[in-house]
């Protein structure tokens, strides 16, 4: 990425951490900064918006359920591609600051490979070479960076239809549709992915921090890159550390009342 | 346009409607038919000047593109528009005038695309109508009519066209361009009778004025339409700035009605199978797992009655 981009983003990052905290106590590790954090949320906000009011118009079915909450069909539609405009702003800064750590590399052919073992639990830990983000995480990411500029072109030319040639209006429906399908199929894996698939996945949008367990489970290479600490070791270290406290427990309560616990 | 009488107005379709059409079956009204004979029009524009008078269209500007033509096209506030061409016979200067309307589709194009609940009416009668209260003005309908008709009005962010006059029609009147018509060339009745007289115009031609192709125009692609023409060359239905073929494209029909549909229900069996896939599988957590609380630990004894069927 050229520099200037670069220094872009490590000056949005520095003027936004010092308006906003981030506390990594112990034991915790700094996954998203506050400009992440922040950015992270606006896009959400109009994604979820853009994605509601444009399903007020998707179809017939939902045209009655969602058209009110935005004030009526002319104002549903009055509203959608502004939305869909704010979203794609934010989500271009988000795309420049996560352009580094979300570009394509070998190791995530390799986890998109196993991807099987991934989604039935298979192996506890994560492979060693999964990085700062997974191969799924990269593939929502370009994917959304693919929709976000269908989106911008069908939703331009949907926008002033009424000067567009006519198959064209047409044939950018379909696309816009097709774009929101893809958008919307992620999102359901993200959301999901990121509560109730992983627990201790959400707060790094929220506290912007990890757990090291968490870190050494999901993103070995990248808690090595950070903690210099290798994470199959850290991981067996906190293994015997759990078993020795429980072995001291059991016979702290042998002592004391000389009965033996299951 | 709020129709009076129910016997010639019982509503047909609904754009985006889900679910049946109040009243449907319950009676079957006339189908009414407009027939235009360009072959007798001379292009005096009293359809167009009855058209902005019984609209209450205001009078506005026109654009002048060295033609007769009053405007390049219909506009919202306009919906009768003569357009003129000009073409060759016999080496010689064949002048064509066209009444341009809209056509008043048997399969509308506007009511396939729109999206919003009542915005665009059928009625059984054949009249498509729209409803400016329930337009959101998407602009959709444009790009799914054959003929460029619905037309944007920037102001009020709603789409304006040709109504058949059903307000008239309701009443029993004929429409208003009809009525003004000097030389006869408009007619209107039912969609049979028109058809009827429109063929012995066009046999007419054919046998007594040399005008071996004259013809019906009522495309069949689009399920025939309720206003015809006949032309003096029905195989060249462009030279009047007619679609041979109209054809509403296939986004508005089967995109629209069926991959959609099909989408959202790929939707809905996505968050059932997150859903199902955290009761089944189960969440990845953090390893090793930290050891928990006593009484939330598995009961070891529970832990072998499952091993038994
Ligand atoms: S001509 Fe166009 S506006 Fe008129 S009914 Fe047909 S599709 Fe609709
Ligand atoms: S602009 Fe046309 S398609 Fe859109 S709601 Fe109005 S009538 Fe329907
Ligand atoms: S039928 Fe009525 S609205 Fe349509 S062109 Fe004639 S006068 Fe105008």
């Amino acid at each position: 990425m050229s520099s200037s981009v670069e220094r872009f983003d490590e000056r949005a990052r520095r003027e936004a951490d010092r308006v906003g905290t981030t506390v990594v106590r112990r034991g915790e590790l700094l996954r998203h900064p506050v400009y992440t954090r922040v950015l992270h949320w606006l896009v959400a906000i109009t994604f979820v918006l853009s994605l509601l009011s444009g399903f007020a118009i998707y179809s017939p079915w939902l045209f009655k359920f969602l058209t009110p909450i935005f004030g009526g069909g002319a104002m549903t539609r009055f509203l959608h591609p502004w939305f869909g405009l704010a979203f794609e702003v934010f989500f271009l800064f988000q795309f420049l600051n996560w352009l580094t750590p979300m570009m394509w590399r070998e190791s995530d052919r390799r986890w998109l490979k196993r991807i099987k073992a991934y989604t039935t639990n298979e192996d506890k830990l994560e492979p060693a070479d999964v990085g700062f983000f997974n191969g799924g995480q990269k593939v929502y990411f370009w994917a959304i960076v693919l929709s976000g500029v269908l989106f911008l072109i069908t939703g331009i030319l949907l926008w002033f239809d009424d000067i567009f040639p006519r198959w064209l209006v047409a044939v950018s429906y379909v696309i816009h549709d097709l774009a929101a399908l893809l958008m919307l199929a992620g999102f359901i894996i993200h959301i999901y992915e990121g509560t109730a698939a992983a627990p201790g996945t959400f707060r790094s949008m929220i506290n912007g921090t990890v757990s090291e367990r968490w870190a050494w489970t999901h993103h070995p290479a990248w808690y090595k890159a950070v903690t210099g600490r290798d994470p199959r070791e850290s991981y067996e270290r906190e293994r015997r550390r759990q078993s020795d406290r429980e072995r001291a427990i059991q016979e702290w309560e042998r002592e004391q009342d000389g009965r033996d616990v299951p | 346009m709020k129709m009076s009488n129910p016997q010639v107005f019982q509503i047909q379709e609904i754009s985006a409607h889900p679910g049946p059409v109040p009243g449907l079956g319950t009676q079957r009204a006339v189908q009414v038919c407009k027939y235009i004979d360009v072959t007798t029009c001379i292009g005096c524009k009293a359809c167009e000047v009855a058209c902005v008078e019984w609209n209450d269209h205001p009078f506005r500007e026109t654009t002048f593109d060295d033609t007769y033509q009053t405007m390049p096209s219909t506009d919202w506030n306009y919906w009768n528009l003569i357009k003129f061409a000009e073409d060759e016979r016999d080496g010689n200067l064949m002048w064509l005038m066209r009444k341009d309307q809209c056509m008043h589709c048997e399969d509308p194009g506007c009511l396939r695309a729109c999206p919003a609940d009542g915005a665009i009416i059928k009625y059984e009668n054949g009249i498509v109508d729209f409803n400016q209260n329930n337009c959101i003005g998407c602009g959709y309908c444009i790009s799914g009519c054959p003929f460029d008709i619905p037309k944007f009005n920037q102001k009020t962010k709603k789409v304006y066209k040709c109504t058949l006059c059903s307000d008239r029609v309701g009443q029993g009147l004929e429409p208003a361009c009809i009525k003004a018509c000097p030389t006869g060339c408009l007619h209107f009745g039912t969609k049979h009778d028109m058809v009827q007289i429109a063929g012995l115009r066009a046999k007419q031609l054919q046998e007594h004025s040399g005008f071996a192709n004259a013809g019906v125009y009522d495309p069949q692609t689009i399920g025939g339409t309720h206003v015809i023409y006949v032309l003096h060359d029905i195989n060249n239905p462009e030279r009047y700035g007619l679609p041979k073929d109209p054809v509403i494209p296939p986004s508005y029909t089967y995109w629209k009605w069926l991959a959609k549909p099909a989408g959202l229900l790929m939707a809905g069996l996505g968050v059932l199978a997150v859903f199902f896939h955290r009761v089944a599988v189960g969440p990845r957590l953090p390893q090793p797992e930290q050891p928990a609380p006593v009484e939330s630990q598995p009961d070891p004894i529970e832990a072998k009655r499952k091993e038994q069927p």
